[in-house]
């Protein structure tokens, strides 16, 4: 029996107070003001005061107003419908398609049992060199994209969503500006990928609670497809959206902030959603690669730092590339053993032959005098900066390998490159 | 029963009104349709007591009963938890799967130990023997060990063996033992004991200070800031520079017999690497697969976190009671910043007055007791045993200032740092070795070391002196000294981990390699200009790595080292020419 109650008895940012009984904690409530109706969910409960996080907002929301409690959490529709379809964070339609409604399954739902996890060792070839060769994606891996705003996050995602072997792609977008919206579906259309993709998408100007909802939506359908056997890659766009929206709603409800404003439970919260990304030990498996935008370049600011240390490594994106430094996917030994005998050589070495090509470039800059050493290590740097780090490469992991080798070659003696003699014996290029 | 009704909930917290009494810290459980959720008093205001809850509180409802159960969070202790993997409660992972498939439900709690497993018990004591709490009463076979079945660790006073049953097989909650106290009272001892995760067991005779090194097998660590049976040490750095690596490393090669694993609040991903290649790892000491020494107590970051909080303590608790029995236990805790988070969320939604970054005010006694559980201590019989305690911190932007890391650093015995710069820079394991300390002693020459540590320290110093006034600024002298350094740092402090000799180094090994490296630092060496320096220390160190993967004490070892030594000797001969 659904109950109506219209006694709404303080109203603070998005958070109404009703008086109401026997209401379960996280239930959902349907609120019908003038501007119409929204959701809500309860996220606290102290006696007969019911805590109302509105999705909509509460903006002309009047204390009047009928509020009615549905008896459950939030669900979603799950089923093949959904492909090809487009909803806000809701889960209603924002392409012109039917209200899905039937098979409705719940999200935020438990974690997996670590027990029944299994470990990942299936590589996700993109054919972009700084990932397949330096830092591989792995199936069931969870992956941020640290970026300064301006920089191309959207389209190395979609990019990566279109070369990545994948069942299906869901897609939550947070904040997202409307042309970034329109470009993943019309990118995605154009390759005929969007017949095997499903948008969640929460637009900038849409109301803010509903960006809370998109990671638990767009997992929960990924979730569900997972168990059915299929790898999906999960898509999240701007995770810092997510957070910003956390933390206003912990501020209206008068939580204590630990830093920066940010609710004390934002590693939790973020290790909620990061965690579902898993490969089941008899089913599919979830990916996820999610954008994270760095407010003022400050890897230390509370959102990318408590994702780092949830995430399975990071990607720096930086003047239009991935960064060789910071960058880390700390599943690719997992499976960079069993690719090319020399992949992780060429991995480690030539790392570290860049790092010191930076550190020849500081001298330089200081005017220093150049040795001989120093001018190969330049010559090297340059030439691993226009071949290795060009994001529009597009080349098999093997190639990739053997230009690395081309690069050591045409600037090293091999001695020079600290590489164990019989891999030199192998794979060094004859002249 | 006593009981009570909810009339406030939010986030994990529950509050409940009681009539009749609580106890703080008891274990309550919140009746919710069939489910029962448990929950912790942890805060008692008037007629209202507040409850952490251990599970996901969705769906809970104001007036639903609480029952309350007058015993503290506890953990069952007997043979049978080796090679377990329990979540911060105690239950067993892997029968929670078979029960309930992928995911954790809600609310279903296995016993830790099954009662019905009958083990075969050999009695040591006889009637009549002088005990006390802690004393060894019998044994049984638990995997390559002797799991000693004790006098109840909660008795005190002098007891006196009143019966004990002969040998046998018998269950868990059988009675094996009846014991007399000086008022005549009759205690029963069982193979089973069930200990609040919370207060430390003390059936010992005395503490003491922590003396011989635990080989870990990483040289850094061993030679340079090690940590001694029953000490403390911390591992804190940002994220990416390697600390669950290091970690699970130290878990698979560490001499000692028994390693709990604490996996607090980190990846689930860390731990399904750990449950599922250590019961295929074989333990080279016991040849025996690593499982069998290890207990694995799993509560990852998208678990319930209220159980994370009890998890490092359910771990300490298990760590103790196999100290009990004689053997050295190395407990890991990764990560320990989880844990105070943990206690921070709580904190937060109990509206206490927080201190710094919004931690409570008593993190650093709970820190520092936490870290107090480690030790060295003779038991009842005698006996020495440890437990020792490594906890990883993961710093809020990796700076080291936080509260976590500075209270733990007040506490422990050994720092390895991590750093960011060296993890860029592909040296593993990154542990500062400029920045970090150990109180406890090596197994290699202190004045060996302390050269070492001065080369390193004056190498770098070149180097920062290098970027201000470069290469052709600096003597060859000082340059040669830098070269020294960075020698020692890439074939002696870094290790492959990924390379299957590389990765351990015994000690027996590092000795001698770091012999054989200490020499050639000690050695004046001259070259004719920079550029030669740097291709003789490129070539020694190309040697060097590939020497560090082969097998120790074979031909090809042997071969190698005279490659080494003919290629320094000539350096040096070359140096008496000029």
């Amino acid at each position: 029996m659904q109950k109506i109650y219209n006694r709404i008895i303080q109203i603070s940012g998005n958070v109404v107070t009703v008086e109401a009984k026997d209401i379960g904690y996280r239930d959902l409530a349907e609120i019908s003001s003038k501007k119409g109706k929204s959701l809500a969910q309860v996220i606290r409960i102290d006696g007969e005061h019911i805590y109302l996080q509105v999705f909509a907002g509460s903006q002309g929301v009047s204390t009047g107003d009928k509020v009615r409690f549905l008896g459950h959490a939030m669900r979603v529709s799950f089923s093949e419908n959904l492909l090809g379809r487009i909803f806000n964070g809701a889960g209603l339609p924002r392409d012109n398609g039917p209200r899905l409604e039937e098979n409705m399954i719940e999200i935020g739902g438990p974690p997996v049992n670590p027990a029944k996890r299994i470990i990942p060792d299936k590589m996700v070839r993109t054919g972009i060199p700084m990932i397949d060769v330096f830092n591989s994606l792995v199936e069931s891996q969870k992956l941020p994209i640290f970026s300064v705003p301006g920089e191309p996050y959207n389209e190395v995602l979609a990019r990566i969503a279109m070369q990545a072997e994948v069942d299906l792609i869901i897609l939550g977008g947070m904040g997202l500006k409307y042309d970034d919206y329109l470009f993943f579906r019309d990118t995605l259309d154009k390759h005929g990928s969007l017949s095997r993709s499903i948008f969640f998408v929460h637009t900038a100007s849409d109301p803010t609670v509903e960006c809370l909802l998109v990671p638990d939506i767009s997992l929960a359908v990924a979730e569900e497809f997972a168990l059915k056997g299929k790898r999906v890659l999960v898509l999240l766009t701007d995770m810092t959206n997510f957070c910003d929206a956390l933390k206003e709603i912990s501020i209206t409800m008068e939580q204590i902030p630990s830093n920066r404003g940010y609710p004390g439970d934002l590693y939790s919260q973020l290790a909620a959603r990061y965690e579902k990304a898993v490969d089941f030990d008899t089913a599919g498996s979830i990916t996820t690669l999610a954008v994270t935008t760095m407010p003022g370049d400050d890897v230390t600011h509370p959102v990318p730092d408590n994702t780092g240390y949830i995430t399975e490594g990071q990607f720096y994106l930086r003047n239009k590339s991935i960064e060789p430094f910071g960058s880390l996917s700390r599943l690719k030994q997992q499976v960079n053993g069993k690719t090319r005998k020399d992949h992780r050589t060429i991995m480690d070495r030539m790392i570290q032959l860049f790092a010191d090509y930076r550190s020849t470039l500081e001298k330089q800059a200081m005017g220093f005098h150049m040795s001989e050493w120093d001018k190969k290590l330049l010559q090297y740097g340059k030439m691993f900066e226009e071949k290795m780090m060009n994001l529009s490469m597009n080349i098999p992991l093997e190639k990739a390998l053997d230009l690395g080798w081309q690069i050591m070659a045409d600037n090293f003696e091999p001695v020079e490159t600290g590489i164990k003699t019989d891999l030199i014996k192998e794979f060094w290029p004859k002249k | 029963m006593r009981r009570g009704e909810i009339v406030g909930i939010n986030g994990n917290m529950v509050v409940a009104e009681f009539s009749d009494y609580v106890v703080q810290n008891e274990v309550a459980y919140i009746v919710h349709g069939e489910e029962r959720l448990k929950g912790e008093v942890i805060r008692v205001r008037g007629n209202r007591a507040e409850l952490q809850v251990y599970e996901d509180t969705k769906g809970l409802m104001v007036r639903e009963k609480v029952e309350f159960t007058d015993e503290l969070l506890s953990v069952e202790l007997g043979p049978g938890l080796l090679g377990q993997i329990f979540d911060g409660l105690q239950n067993p992972l892997p029968q929670l799967a078979k029960e309930c498939g992928f995911f954790l439900k809600r609310g279903v709690y296995i016993e830790a130990l099954p009662d019905k497993v009958k083990w075969e018990f050999t009695p040591s004591a006889k009637k009549g023997d002088r005990v006390k709490s802690g004393s060894k009463l019998g044994s049984v076979k638990e995997g390559i060990f002797d799991h000693w079945i004790m006098v109840p660790f909660g008795l005190s006073g002098d007891l006196e063996v009143e019966s004990i049953v002969a040998k046998g097989k018998y269950d868990l909650k059988y009675v094996i033992s009846k014991l007399k106290d000086e008022q005549g009272r009759i205690h029963e001892a069982m193979m089973q004991q069930i200990w609040p995760v919370k207060i430390p067991i003390t059936a010992y005779n005395e503490r003491l200070k922590p003396e011989k090194t635990i080989v870990t097998k990483i040289r850094i660590i061993d030679t340079l800031m090690p940590v001694a049976l029953g000490g403390t040490y911390c591992v804190p750095g940002p994220f990416g520079s390697g600390k669950t690596v290091l970690q699970q490393l130290i878990s698979k090669h560490a001499e000692v017999d028994i390693v709990i694993v604490a996996a607090c609040g980190e990846r689930a991903g860390e731990v399904v690497e750990t449950l599922r290649t250590f019961p295929e790892l074989v333990d080279p000491k016991t040849s025996r697969p690593l499982m069998e020494r290890t207990v694995i107590i799993c509560n990852t970051s998208s678990m319930p976190v209220a159980a994370r909080e009890s998890s490092v303590y359910t771990a300490v608790t298990i760590a103790e009671y196999y100290r009990q029995m004689g053997l050295n236990v190395l407990l890991l805790a990764d990560s320990t910043s989880r844990w105070a988070q943990a206690m921070r969320e709580m904190s937060g939604r109990l509206e206490e007055i927080p201190g710094e970054e919004a931690f409570p005010a008593y993190l650093e006694t709970r820190i520092a007791s936490f870290y107090e559980r480690a030790g060295l201590v003779r038991l009842r019989d005698e006996s020495t045993a440890s437990v020792t305690i490594g906890g990883t911190v993961s710093p809020a932007g990796g700076n080291f200032e936080e509260p976590v890391t500075q209270a733990t650093l007040k506490v422990v015995g050994a720092f390895h740092g991590l750093s960011r710069d060296r993890s860029n820079a592909r040296k593993y394991p990154a542990i500062d070795p400029l920045e970090s300390w150990s109180k406890y002693k090596s197994f290699i020459d202190e004045n060996e070391i302390k050269k070492a540590h001065d080369i390193l320290k004056k190498g770098h110093e070149v180097e920062q002196m290098m970027k201000v006034v470069g290469e052709e600024g600096t003597s060859l002298e000082d340059f040669i000294v830098y070269l020294k350094a960075e020698f020692v740092d890439a074939v002696y402090l870094q290790q492959n981990a990924f390379d299957e000799v590389d990765a351990a180094t015994i000690e027996e090994r590092q000795k001698y390699v770091f012999n054989v490296i200490y020499k050639i630092l000690d050695r004046e060496l001259s070259f004719d200009s920079k550029d030669t320096a740097r291709r003789f220390f490129q070539g020694l160190r190309q040697n060097f790595i590939e020497w560090n993967s082969i097998e120790w004490k074979t031909d090809a070892f042997t071969r190698k080292e005279k490659d080494i030594e003919k290629a320094v000797s000539e350096r040096i001969n070359r140096a008496k020419d000029i």
